[in-house]
């Protein structure tokens, strides 16, 4: 029970830590913001150009990109979340004192890191996604059931997104820098969660395989349970698999590394 | 010095330029996701679209090599590291300029040229001397218009110093904006980013004179060749916000 007060104690930390920058969450507001116009605008030509496209139409298109814009920074979709810290802490060797915690490694990144995503998702998320509503046609329910999946699909991202940025974190000990990591974390963020193109817009196999893989966690599957594109039992089924599949691979490694890795610093 | 770090852990290194040419090249990617579907996009073909992209993306590239860790500035304002280089004899924007210098970024600049250098060989063009000229100079104005943007955003941040993102918007936003036609936008838009910030002047504008296409929101026939002149009273207006925010500037004092 104690270590159940611990973690939120952490998850609440990471919130507030986001909280105080407020020139920083404004300004990513305005970048969301800007991001989702020219988005918008967009996938409007192209969806004027093929109606129906990945089985949208147009409203559906437009709720995706606000979608995608609310939960851009949520997710950390390009990175910058916990595993960048987690990342310097390794590169550091500062790593070590975390080791020596009575406390679950993994469990307290994944804490601290909900937390962060839950202000970026308040802070940051909302007002892109409501400006969305005011200013173009989406299509969102009306019923209550919707969004309380919806929620539960966003809660099951996060961990997805967590696990593998963790994952990556983890790396750290072999590569030693995580630059190179954070720019692979980056490109595969961004395409295969689906900020270029909705995944079911894409086409054939590609299509085909991006669907499957845990990226379309994060996007993909809260759209479509949010605009009723699948069924809400199925998705959460789909998340989690995935969210037990890379915590437990991040646990592997996290032994392994531990195990025969040196820490750095003196 | 910078150059020199980067290159410390080797294979992190490999990894962080694949990985830029990755990411950079996805954008492109994605436009031909979207022409996998369709075969225009606001009226435009794909290799006017990749015309628009490779002059988009090769100026912010060039731009973005030079100024593009003006970004780092808040935190190092915020840390008070600033102060180190107000005191130091060189120029205080090339030190900005050269702070943080990464080497990957030529990943960018080598995927704009490259989509460029396929759109030019693809497009349907009647290609005369003044439209072959047109194209270097639309490079150089626009990577002159992308730089004044830096740095007006980095005048910017002295003042809002944990603001960086908003940079962002009008920087990474801009090259956004400006990969695709300006037929898809909405007419406020494009006449924001012909007035306000004149990004048109990078591409659209003279792109439109060479590809024989409407000018957007009606400009007049000479407005094609006006790039090299904004890009010069981009560079003065920013110029003089820089100088302006420096002399604003005063220390955390921690």
């Amino acid at each position: 029970m104690g270590s159940w007060r611990l973690y939120a104690a952490v998850a609440a930390g990471g919130f507030r830590r986001y909280a105080t920058y407020r020139a920083a969450t404004v300004a990513g507001v305005f970048t969301n913001t800007v991001f989702g116009v020219i988005l918008v605008y967009t996938y409007l030509a192209l969806w004027d150009q093929k109606p129906h496209l990945g089985g949208y139409d147009q409203a559906q298109a437009v709720t995706y990109v606000w979608l995608g814009q609310c939960l851009y920074a949520t997710l950390a979709i390009q990175g910058g979340g916990a595993e960048k810290d987690l990342m310097e802490r390794i590169r550091t060797g500062e790593i070590a004192v975390d080791l020596y915690r009575p406390a679950d490694l993994q469990l307290w990144w994944l804490a601290g890191d909900v937390g962060r995503a839950l202000f970026q998702m308040l802070g940051r998320g909302v007002i892109p996604f409501v400006f969305g509503a005011v200013f173009f046609p989406m299509a969102l329910p009306t019923d209550v059931a919707p969004w309380a999946a919806f929620t539960v699909t966003l809660l099951l991202a996060a961990v997805v997104s967590f696990a593998i940025r963790y994952l990556a974190a983890l790396s750290v000990f072999w590569l030693m820098d995580g630059m190179g990591v954070n720019q692979a974390l980056m490109v595969t963020g961004i395409f295969f969660s689906g900020m270029v193109l909705p995944l079911n817009a894409f086409p054939g196999t590609l299509g085909e395989v991006v669907r499957v893989l845990p990226w379309a966690a994060q996007i993909q599957m809260p759209a479509d349970v949010l605009m009723g594109e699948t069924d809400p039992l199925g998705a959460f089924a789909f998340q989690a698999a995935w969210a037990v599949a890379l915590l437990a691979a991040g646990r592997l490694m996290q032994s392994a590394a531990t195990r025969r890795v040196v820490v750095q610093g003196g | 010095m910078w150059v020199r770090s980067s290159m410390t852990y080797r294979a992190s290194f490999v990894v962080t330029v694949l990985g830029n040419l990755t990411v950079t090249g996805l954008d492109f990617v994605g436009i031909l996701l979207m022409f996998s579907q369709v075969d225009s996009l606001g009226g435009w073909s794909l290799p006017e679209v990749a015309f628009l992209y490779g002059l988009s993306v090769t100026s912010f590239g060039i731009a973005d090599l030079a100024f593009g860790s003006m970004d780092v500035l808040g935190a190092r304002m915020r840390d008070g590291s600033f102060d180190t280089l107000l005191v130091r004899p060189a120029p205080v924007l090339a030190q900005v300029g050269a702070d943080r210098f990464a080497l990957r970024r030529l990943g960018r600049i080598t995927q704009g040229a490259v989509v460029l250098g396929w759109a030019l060989v693809s497009v349907d063009v009647d290609w005369s001397a003044a439209k072959v000229l047109l194209v270097p100079v639309m490079v150089v104005s626009g990577a002159a218009i992308f730089s004044a943007v830096f740095v007006a955003g980095a005048a910017f941040q002295i003042y809002a110093q944990d603001a960086a993102e908003v940079q962002n918007a009008f920087t990474y936003g801009g090259t956004t904006l400006l990969q695709y036609p300006p037929t898809v936008f909405g007419k406020d838009l494009v006449r924001g980013a012909t007035f306000m910030v004149p990004l048109a002047f990078v591409n659209w504008v003279p792109a439109a004179h060479v590809l024989g296409r409407p000018y957007p929101i009606g400009l007049p026939g000479w407005a094609a060749f006006a790039s090299p002149l904004v890009a010069v009273v981009c560079c003065v207006l920013a110029g003089l916000a820089w100088r302006t925010g420096l002399r604003s500037y005063r220390s955390t004092g921690s």
